[in-house]
């Protein structure tokens, strides 16, 4: 590797050689003596954390997808328990044979367009795709076929990251620019009850052919029971304990919110996500849904209107169903695309936990808005700190005029001390 | 003897590539997004605009020395007003189920920039031979760019080509829908065309690095 390394220095490929050579071995040319400080926390170890916080999401989602599948063809078991019915082979194999090839085909298409682009532009590749790679299989519907998920892929990458110039230039989350153009792009694939459980589909195309020796199974949200006023139907069928588990439908791996919260404390620890995007995330989706529960209780939305079943929802249910949880952990947080204020980052994170909510109960043609509020704030974080920056530079300059300042060069001074200020 | 000087010939060529009302010039892009998911309704909106601009900067250019500069906008509203509304009624007698699809596009023609743009910087001060020439440069130039776009999010969004399927039956599942391929719904929606557009840009630009802007 080090002599493919030297033979190709400078040459064309040499970035693609660089990056499997840095991806296998530590490199050699970093300054040995010195007063060098180095900081641990490079950009390859930020993305190893988040990828070791997802690892556990990773691995119940494979054994969701099917005991998901299994539960939707025989029905969910009475006595649940978890050796017997969850952590099983058969589960786990379903996760293997569906989600497995999700993630490979989400690295490899990804990562081939960061080695294109990274040959093209002379560049390192950059290690921005690890994350996303892992993210993107997690965040759409188990039965996505894979050529969808490559388009969206070079779409996201190339669209949502590369023309502005490439790890750290993004102003979209680039996972959430795969999701958003599978949802627009494929509707039918993305939404209704036939996509979250493993053959439902298939099964229901069969059926419609003419098939009889198929049995029809279908599995519904939590939230696409609420957009249709079946909240009965729902509460008979999943218990909070389960939304908070994550034993219920959805996409791959926004399920289990324990495991989420678990990983987001481990972020937050490791000091690689803001707690403050987090926290003012989770306090904004409980206001929006205080505010609606609100107004079912006085009695302004009645059982008859299309949004009863959303809005009467119990307001903190909505933190441990659907994507939110996922999405405040992982994705609100990019460092990137996210606020990088303090001040700006809890305007930004209660922003999302509100606006989610929102777009959740008033729109239930997408049942799921939680990618489309974090995307709305990734385009307005910039402005954002744009204002908490002004506003800081107004309050100095403010400290400053009550400064008392020798009165003799106090213009002049005072004119540096702007320059540097602004 | 050639019909047209060189000079004459770069009129027509310069606004089709490296002068392009679209993608240089960046005038003009609602239409381009509106009316672009459907080739058909490209190509009309690219012949209507080439009537206008060619006829319209005629007309400009005849009467420059006569219009007081004060009004001229005035005067320039007037002529594309007629224009646009000859092109429309024509839509309408001939071309009912279009003229519906182009809907206010049609009337926007008015304000599209690429016209206004012309007559200003080029009919006022140029005779009308030339005008002529440059009048339909440019919005030959517009229409090459809305047929790409209308190429690609009509074949994308829904497989077709001028209304004629080409990858099969999305229903039966023939052709290529049989392999499990389906139409792009995100074509179909405005924004595309903006992407679309910006990749013509992007694939432009990089082809002719004498284009990017400098900062």
């Amino acid at each position: 590797m080090h002599e493919l390394k030297m033979k190709y220095k400078g040459k064309k490929m040499a970035p693609a050689i660089n990056a499997f050579h840095t991806f296998l071995f530590t490199p050699d040319e970093t300054t040995h003596s010195g007063s060098h400080v180095r900081g641990a926390d490079d950009l390859k170890r930020t993305m190893n954390t988040v990828i070791m916080a997802l690892v556990p999401v990773l691995l119940f989602s494979m054994f969701n997808a099917g005991y998901q599948h299994f539960s939707a063809l025989n029905g969910f078991p009475e006595n649940f328990s978890l050796m017997e019915h969850f952590l099983t082979w058969d589960n786990f194999w379903i996760g293997i044979i569906k989600v497995l090839p999700l993630l490979a085909v989400s690295y490899g298409v990804g990562l081939l367009v960061e080695f294109i682009f990274a040959v093209i532009k002379g560049h390192e590749v950059e290690e921005g795709y690890l994350v996303t790679g892992i993210l993107v299989p997690l965040i759409v519907p188990i039965d996505t076929p894979l050529w969808m998920l490559a388009v969206a892929v070079v779409f996201g990458v190339v669209i949502g990251k590369e023309v502005f110039g490439g790890t750290g230039m993004n102003i979209l989350n680039p996972a959430l620019t795969i999701r958003a153009f599978l949802f627009f792009a494929y509707p039918t694939w993305m939404s209704g009850d036939k996509v979250w459980v493993y053959e439902a589909r298939e099964r229901s195309e069969a059926i419609l052919a003419g098939a009889t020796d198929v049995d029809a199974i279908s599995g519904e949200t939590i939230l696409g029971f609420l957009a249709q006023n079946k909240e009965a139907a729902m509460s008979a069928k999943y218990s909070v304990s389960d939304m908070f588990y994550g034993f219920i439908p959805g996409s791959v791996g926004e399920t289990p919110t324990l495991l989420i919260l678990l990983g987001g404390l481990f972020l937050i620890f490791s000091k690689i996500a803001s707690w403050r995007i987090m926290l003012s995330a989770v306090l904004g989706s409980l206001v929006m849904g205080l505010i609606f529960n609100g107004v079912v209780d006085q009695g302004w939305i009645t059982e008859t209107s299309k949004f009863y079943g959303l809005m009467s929802f119990d307001f903190w249910k909505h933190l441990i169903v659907g994507g939110l949880a996922f999405g405040i952990v992982y994705m609100a947080t990019d460092p990137v695309t996210g606020s990088q204020t303090n001040r700006g980052k809890w305007i930004y994170g209660f922003l999302i936990g509100f606006i989610s909510v929102m777009i959740r109960v008033f729109n239930p043609a997408y049942p799921e808005g939680v990618f489309l509020a974090i995307l709305l704030m990734n385009v307005f974080a910039p402005t954002i700190d744009h204002y908490v920056i002004r506003g800081n530079v107004k309050r100095r300059m403010k400290r400053l005029q009550n400064v008392v300042i020798h009165p003799k060069d106090s213009d002049a001074h005072a004119a540096e001390l702007k320059a540097e200020t602004v | 003897m050639a019909l047209l000087s060189k000079k004459d010939t770069s009129l027509i060529l310069d606004p089709l590539a490296d002068n392009n009302p679209i993608t240089i010039q960046v005038l003009g892009i609602c239409s381009a997004l509106a009316i672009t998911a459907e080739l058909k309704a490209s190509l009309v909106m690219a012949v209507s605009v080439i009537f206008v601009l060619g006829v319209g900067n005629v007309v400009i250019s005849l009467m420059r020395n006569i219009i007081p500069s004060k009004i001229r906008i005035i005067v320039q509203l007037i002529v594309v007003a007629t224009l646009v509304i000859i092109v429309d009624q024509v839509l309408k007698a001939f071309a009912y189920e279009l003229s519906k699809t182009l809907a206010v596009f049609v009337g926007l023609i008015i304000t599209n920039c690429i016209i206004m743009g012309r007559f200003e910087a080029f009919a006022l001060a140029n005779g009308p031979w030339k005008s002529f020439l440059d009048g339909i440069g440019n919005a030959l130039g517009y229409g090459v760019i809305l047929l790409i776009v209308g190429f690609f999010r009509e074949l994308l969004g829904s497989g077709t080509l001028f209304g004629i399927p080409v990858l099969g039956d999305p229903i039966a599942k023939t052709g290529l829908y049989a392999t499990g391929y389906e139409n792009n719904g995100f074509m179909i929606i405005p924004p595309a065309a903006l992407i679309v557009v910006g990749i013509i840009i992007w694939v432009q630009r990089s082809r002719n690095p004498a284009l990017v802007e400098e900062h």
